[in-house]
């Protein structure tokens, strides 16, 4: 008799291979369970859930209206009624901090999203079609490069004006170079790779063969270096706050209300200070958290 | 070496030459006159019109980028809008106390990043090393003006041990530094504890612990070497960092140095000092990645630049 696949055995095969796909774990849930492993990216994506549900959940969380003067009770010290007392126009600190992580998760998710689209899409062109054109956008990082990240914003802001939505143009335009470099050193790499040469050969195009093909497989890097990256962007837009070209009064930003509380460090030091700590916990989670997902997601430079 | 040195110098130039563009694309898309700001508004029309011709704003775009760009070749900047000084003058002026800052900042943080970061290694996992490396994530998270702003508090206001702001004389020097040097010098003891910890599994250590060397002779003079190069990677990769850090630090501590300057420039729309102080920048950033790069292949023998891509 010869050999039919009847229904029966069809529907046994796809049993099989489901059973098989459950126990072929996939990259990312493998790198998951290294992850959950490492203490210190716990203890760090702690830190960067806290400041999530703190930004979205600012309304319900802060005790008081973050830009409610209060003339009366003006920096007063911390008591139980205000937790970290008040600044020079008697509003709550606690608030304003609480606050203040909604312009830090913006920079991270908006200047970052901007770098990665344009590090990405540069990137990706400069090593698919190589040539003139990478070497331009070559030499574009480099020169990105040959120049502090910091006073490149402050020029950028100067041409813009000072103002919180600048600060986050501002950081992402300046950026992009390090995702560029490794998105197109990644592609190089892949590009010579049988299964782009077959989605070549079936015809696809190279918008396609980008998107579907090449991009998945650099997720991993790219990942890492943004988590890697939003601290120092959280850092620039505090820096250019506390500079005072970025977050402009009354807005409650980490980085402008310690430039505040230097005026009364002699009398009041928390108002400076209180700000400080929060920057510092949101970027030290961060950087925990992205060192334990390079080492998770890439266990060969696991030491 | 020659050879790569000179290709490293002429590779500069494309890059010098993009910088100084972006910056004179980005002074002139900002809105207001720089005339106007520096004359105040009570000025008649004509008046403006004759500095502007003085100046030579009225000129077209690319004459003025040209202009600037051959001047500068031959070491002019121009002159200040805001005082009329001249610019180059202004900026090695100002520029020693940025180098004297960055110096002793990169000098303070390498001696005590190094020594906690070695006895971190020899001592892994005692309270010496998780405390020392604590210390150290906190040092690379913290901003530097908020680092500064602790140190004016603890050691300027209470403690009155140091002068919290001016430039006078060394004392002044001690905060900005410590300010300046924490990230460096908590990002060099976390890089070198790790970079001695690979060393010390490696084979030879375990040889030369075998032929009984003292433990002393085996980390200073055998694992200290190798576990070195990375260090000086991390070293060089943050002079950037020491250069924007310079930025806040000075603004936080009073130092008139040429961090200062360029916020000042900016502040004052005071284009030909933006200019020139951006220009210099760029220039002594790029010429101490190239002392960086060279300084690897006298240490590290296995890095040859003569011949190949480089």
């Amino acid at each position: 008799m010869a050999k039919v696949q009847t229904p029966l055995n069809r529907s046994n095969k796809i049993k099989t291979a489901k059973k098989n796909l459950q126990e072929s774990r996939s990259l990312y849930y493998d790198a998951w369970l290294r992850l959950k492993r490492n203490k210190a990216a716990m203890v760090g994506l702690f830190f960067v859930i806290l400041l999530v549900v703190v930004a979205i959940f600012a309304e319900v969380l802060a005790p008081y209206d973050p830009y409610a003067q209060n003339l009366d009770y003006r920096l007063k010290p911390p008591t139980a009624q205000h937790l970290l007392g008040t600044d020079d126009y008697g509003r709550d600190i606690l608030s304003r901090i609480i606050y203040g992580s909604r312009v830090s998760l913006m920079v991270g998710v908006i200047s970052e999203g901007i770098a990665l689209i344009l590090g990405v899409l540069l990137g990706a062109i400069a090593g698919y079609y190589g040539g003139k054109v990478d070497n331009f956008i070559m030499r574009l990082c480099d020169i990105m490069f040959a120049f502090p990240e910091l006073l490149f914003c402050i020029g950028i802001m100067f041409a813009l004006g000072p103002g919180i939505y600048n600060v986050f143009i501002a950081i992402g335009f300046v950026g992009w170079a390090g995702y560029a470099r490794l998105v197109r050193g990644q592609i190089l790499s892949l590009k010579r790779m049988e299964f782009v040469e077959a989605a070549h050969a079936s015809g696809a195009k190279d918008i396609r063969i980008i998107l579907k093909h090449i991009l998945p497989n650099t997720l991993a890097p790219i990942i890492v270096m943004l988590t890697l990256s939003i601290p120092g962007a959280i850092m620039s837009e505090a820096s250019l706050s506390f500079l005072g070209l970025g977050a402009q009064p009354p807005t409650a930003s980490w980085g402008s209300m310690i430039y505040d509380g230097r005026s009364y460090l002699r009398t009041f030091p928390w108002f400076s200070i209180t700000p400080g700590i929060a920057i510092m916990l949101t970027v030290l989670g961060f950087n925990l958290f992205g060192d334990g997902l390079r080492d998770a997601l890439d266990p060969r430079l696991k030491r | 070496m020659t050879s790569y040195i000179i290709r490293r110098l002429l590779s500069m130039i494309p890059v010098l030459i993009g910088i100084t563009l972006i910056t004179f694309i980005l002074i002139n898309v900002v809105p207001g006159d720089p005339v106007v700001n520096m004359m105040g508004k009570r000025v008649d029309a004509q008046t403006i019109a004759n500095i502007r011709h003085q100046l030579g704003l009225d000129r077209p775009l690319y004459i003025q980028y040209f202009d600037f760009l051959f001047k500068a070749v031959r070491g002019d900047l121009g002159r200040s809008f805001y005082n009329h000084q001249d610019v180059m003058k202004t900026i090695l002026q100002r520029f020693p106390a940025t180098v004297k800052l960055s110096l002793t900042s990169m000098i303070v943080a390498i001696i005590i990043g190094l020594t906690v970061g070695i006895v971190s290694s020899v001592k892994q996992y005692t309270f010496f090393d998780h405390s020392s490396m604590i210390v150290a994530l906190m040092g690379i998270s913290a901003p530097v003006f908020w680092v500064a702003i602790i140190l004016q508090l603890i050691f300027g206001l209470k403690l009155k041990w140091f002068p919290i702001s001016g430039y006078s004389g060394p004392e002044y020097m001690v905060l900005p530094a410590i300010a300046l040097g924490t990230r460096f010098a908590a990002t060099i003891a976390r890089m070198s504890r790790s970079s001695m910890l690979e060393v010390i599994r490696q084979d030879y250590i375990r040889t030369a612990r075998a032929k009984g060397l003292s433990e002393r002779v085996v980390i200073y003079k055998h694992a200290l070497k190798n576990a070195m190069i990375p260090v000086i990677t991390i070293i060089g990769l943050q002079v950037g960092g020491l250069l924007t850090g310079s930025i806040l630090t000075e603004t936080v501590f009073g130092i008139p140095g040429l961090g200062r300057l360029s916020i000042e420039a900016i502040n004052n729309r005071d284009f030909p000092v933006i200019q020139g102080t951006v220009l210099f920048t760029a220039l002594v950033f790029v010429f101490t990645n190239l002392i960086v790069d060279i300084s690897y292949s006298f240490l590290d023998p296995r890095i040859r630049y003569d011949g190949g891509e480089g």
